[in-house]
């Protein structure tokens, strides 16, 4: 831990000193093939090897916070499904439930169970496209992300007969889900979780074992546990590290503590490990689904008591954090009594898992650089919001 | 885990030097926080992150917030002894009559799994005194969050590595988050079948004079 | 005189006899082959790389390959929030797209700023620099609308004559093909847009 702090960061300058006609600086992005967005990294190299490594963004970054403080509490909830547009299901959560603890609303058990099999199908296919990109930029081009997008399409309809959108799902409420779920979608549900269970046996035997994706991965992108704590890096990629922490085991918050999934932790740090962390929790996940889909609870899905009309929680703050499937997403919330909240701040976990970059890319080659940046998973529309 | 009071005491035990206040929650979940003076911010953020029994090794979050005037129902300030909330202005650390800037820190453990707890540092005032302690050196995980804050609300960290701005490009001017700032005018009107809204519009002032007039310096000059 | 040789040359057609003319020929063979350039910015990125997945497989329209390069493509398909600090590079790489190039604006945020519209850092549409040839509304569109907004292009293009007036931009010698880039300045774009392309609605015309 030591040693990152005594080298210091420095801006980026313009290089100078002995060898520096022999240096290239390069501006990777924004708009690139691999990069996940419109993110740009300033990269010095020596040859092909990088010596300085700096992550430019703000090219998406579109005043959330600002419109938010603007706006009521409830209109900010549709401004959520954009931030990890991805997993929007989850984002949704993580403000409902910092809403939930502004206000001290409670949730019925019904949109509880609800509400973790959505995050877990979300966290599903988050990974499958995580690993169908991470394939693309190796050169794999095209072909698992196919196979990926194939299978989130089952998991996309599911969301639409649910609640009306594939992708921007505005589902959660303050004090629990929008709708209850239609008649079917249970039956549905545990058809497409049965035949993820089958898909991702195919899907390792091609990809886990593969000579390439082993030769460019491993040993690559080295995150050693204590840069990562120090530098608040959450989710697969601190798991990866051989860190055990976990926001559904710390927190326990939903009803995560009735299901009895594992931890996969990581023994190298390296890039391979991130991948294989992710097939191993979207096993876990599938897990987590069979359980909840069976012990689903009857019941009302919000909370009778909760007014989403003239809501206006108690003066005083928040801070609500859930396992997204990137990492620790936070949103801290300040109200000062009135229907708009006086701060709202979402803690991104891809901008966080960002501030290794340099350090993992330090003295690896330029193709290694895209692969590293393809595993730590990150979405522009959180990390500049 | 510890309360807060006796963290507090803690800290007050090993850096006597240190101001350290609790602020009140008056919200459900009771997060209540530690307000530092911002001579001793380092020092007791390292005691926080060292201490064996505490381990704060993560801080998961870091928020600005501006608040603006003390006389709008926004920025509240406790001193333990009184009870009740009361908005206070020139009163508690760190206040002056022009509001302040504030950032707010939420630390946990990951060696013990438990937190959060909250640490708040405040600016002495909204204009040229906006200057706090860098906790980088501490938490690497507050260079990104501190880089966007100065960015976006002009706080000025003292001994950051590398404070330049985020979110936001090198040559733009201004902290498009605090409460009153201005964006230039470029909406330009949106016709409506109704008839009244073209009627009710009325020109603009040209934005150069408007933005002249709120543009706050540039702290680090 | 156009329907009865729209009925013959059905008629011939299903005898295996083509007929058509060369304005017809030039316009089929650029609509069918128009490759779009690989330009994600936002949320609307994944509905167009769904779109090109394979359930709705955007490759049997003609756009087969997403090409990273803009001196490949053919078309750019804004698809997300363009943002002020993001805004003089598409224009700058529209410019660096050879003619004939066209442009869909994929998503509210692309058309006029969409759901994010008041924020400081969003450009209010990107038709305010590029001239844009499709607007696809939506947040996000659904991958049916992309596909449909593809087949209107294409429509658009078939109906291009070769002569006269109406003619395509990349026929005529005096139009221009690239637009002035903005800078950023220390407030906004500078200039907030491009005459050439846009100007503001104005109130009279609401009216």
């Amino acid at each position: 831990m030591s040693a990152i702090l005594e080298t210091p960061v420095r801006a980026f300058e313009s290089v100078s000193g002995a060898g520096a006609g022999e240096m290239l600086e390069l501006a990777i992005g924004p708009h690139h093939p691999s990069t996940h967005g419109v993110f740009r990294m300033d990269v010095v190299l020596d040859g092909e090897r990088v010596r300085r490594l700096k992550p430019v963004f703000g090219y998406l970054h579109r005043n959330h916070e600002k419109i938010a403080e603007g706006q009521s509490y409830l209109s900010s909830m549709p401004y959520t499904d954009r931030l990890d547009y991805f997993c929007s299901l989850t984002n949704n959560w993580a403000y409902a439930l910092t809403v939930e603890k502004l206000a001290g609303l409670q949730v019925p058990e019904r949109a509880e169970y609800i509400r973790v099999i959505t995050a877990e199908l979300t966290r599903v296919q988050n990974h499958l496209c995580l690993i169908g990109f991470l394939l693309q930029d190796m050169g794999a081009s095209g072909t698992p992300l196919m196979y990926a997008f194939r299978e989130r399409e089952k998991i996309l309809d599911l969301f639409e007969s649910l609640t009306g959108a594939r992708m921007m799902c505005n589902y959660m409420r303050f004090g629990g889900c929008r709708v209850d779920l239609p008649t079917g979608w249970m039956e549905e549900a545990q058809q497409v979780v049965q035949g993820l269970t089958r898909f991702l046996d195919e899907f390792e035997a091609l990809l886990t074992g593969n000579e390439i994706l082993m030769a460019r991965t491993m040993h690559i992108g080295v995150l050693s546990s204590a840069a990562a704590v120090n530098a608040g890096v959450t989710g697969p990629m601190l798991r990866a590290s051989g860190v055990n922490y976990d926001v559904r085991k710390v927190d326990r918050y939903g009803v995560y503590d009735r299901f009895d999934f594992r931890i996969p932790l990581g023994d190298h740090g390296d890039t391979y490990d991130r991948y294989l962390i992710r097939v191993l929790e979207m096993r876990e996940s599938l897990k987590i689904l069979r359980v909840a889909l069976r012990d689903l609870p009857e019941g009302p899905v919000m909370d009778p008591k909760a007014r989403l009309r003239g809501f206006r929680p108690k003066a005083g703050e928040a801070y609500g954090r859930i396992e997204a499937p990137k990492g620790e997403l936070g949103f801290h919330l300040i109200s000062d009594g009135s229907p708009n909240p006086f701060r709202y701040r979402v803690r991104p976990p891809s901008l966080m898992n960002l501030t290794v970059l340099e350090e993992m890319c330090m003295g690896r080659m330029l193709a290694d650089v895209v692969v590293i940046l393809g595993s730590v998973d990150i979405v522009l529309g959180e990390v500049d919001r | 885990m510890e309360t807060l009071e006796e963290i507090c005491f803690r800290i007050k035990t090993a850096l006597p030097a240190a101001r350290v206040e609790i602020i009140p929650n008056a919200s459900p979940c009771g997060q209540r926080s530690l307000l530092l003076g911002r001579e001793q911010g380092l020092a007791v953020a390292t005691f926080l992150r060292d201490d064996p029994q505490l381990r704060l090794d993560y801080c998961s979050n870091v928020t600005g917030v501006d608040r603006l005037e003390p006389s709008l129902p926004q920025g509240f300030v406790q001193s333990p002894s009184s009870a009740g909330l009361k908005k206070e202005a020139g009163e508690g650390l760190g206040e002056s009559g022009t509001g302040c800037l504030e950032a707010v820190y939420h630390l946990f453990s990951m060696a013990h799994k438990n937190g959060p707890v909250v640490l708040r540092l405040r600016t002495e005032n909204r204009l040229a005194a906006v200057r706090l302690p860098s906790l980088t050196p501490v938490w690497r995980s507050c260079e990104f969050q501190e880089r966007e804050i100065f960015d976006l609300f002009g706080i000025v960290f003292d001994g950051h590595p590398d404070l330049r701005r985020l979110l936001m490009w090198e040559g733009f001017q201004g902290f498009p988050m605090r409460r009153d700032y201005l964006v230039a005018d470029d909406f330009e009107c949106e016709p409506t079948p109704h008839g009244d809204v073209p009627k009710r519009m009325s020109p603009r002032q040209g934005c150069a004079e408007v933005i002249q007039k709120t543009a706050t310096a540039d702290p680090r000059v | 005189m156009e329907v009865t040789d729209q009925e013959l040359k059905i008629d011939l057609q299903k005898q295996g006899v083509l007929m058509t003319s060369l304005n017809e020929l030039y316009n089929w063979g650029r609509k069918n082959s128009v490759w779009p350039l690989q330009f994600g910015l936002a949320c609307c990125a994944i509905e167009m790389i769904a779109a090109s997945m394979a359930r709705y497989d955007l490759a049997r329209f003609g756009a087969e390959v997403f090409r990273p390069s803009p001196r490949q493509a053919d078309l750019m398909i804004v698809a997300g929030t363009v943002t002020k600090k993001m805004a003089p590079q598409v224009v700058r790489l529209y410019n660096q797209m050879a003619e004939p190039k066209y442009v869909i604006a994929m998503g509210a945020c692309a058309i006029s700023g969409g759901p994010f519209k008041q924020g400081y850092n969003v450009l209010k549409g990107i038709d305010r620099y590029l001239p844009v040839d499709v607007h696809i509304p939506g947040c996000p569109p659904r991958p049916e609308a992309l596909l449909h907004a593809f087949m209107t292009l294409q429509n658009k293009i078939a109906s291009q004559p070769l002569t006269g007036p109406a003619r395509p931009r990349h026929l005529r010698a005096g139009a221009p093909s690239e637009f002035s880039v903005p800078q950023c300045g220390p407030h906004g774009l500078v200039p907030p847009s491009n005459p050439a392309v846009w100007r503001p609605p104005t109130a009279a015309q609401a009216g």
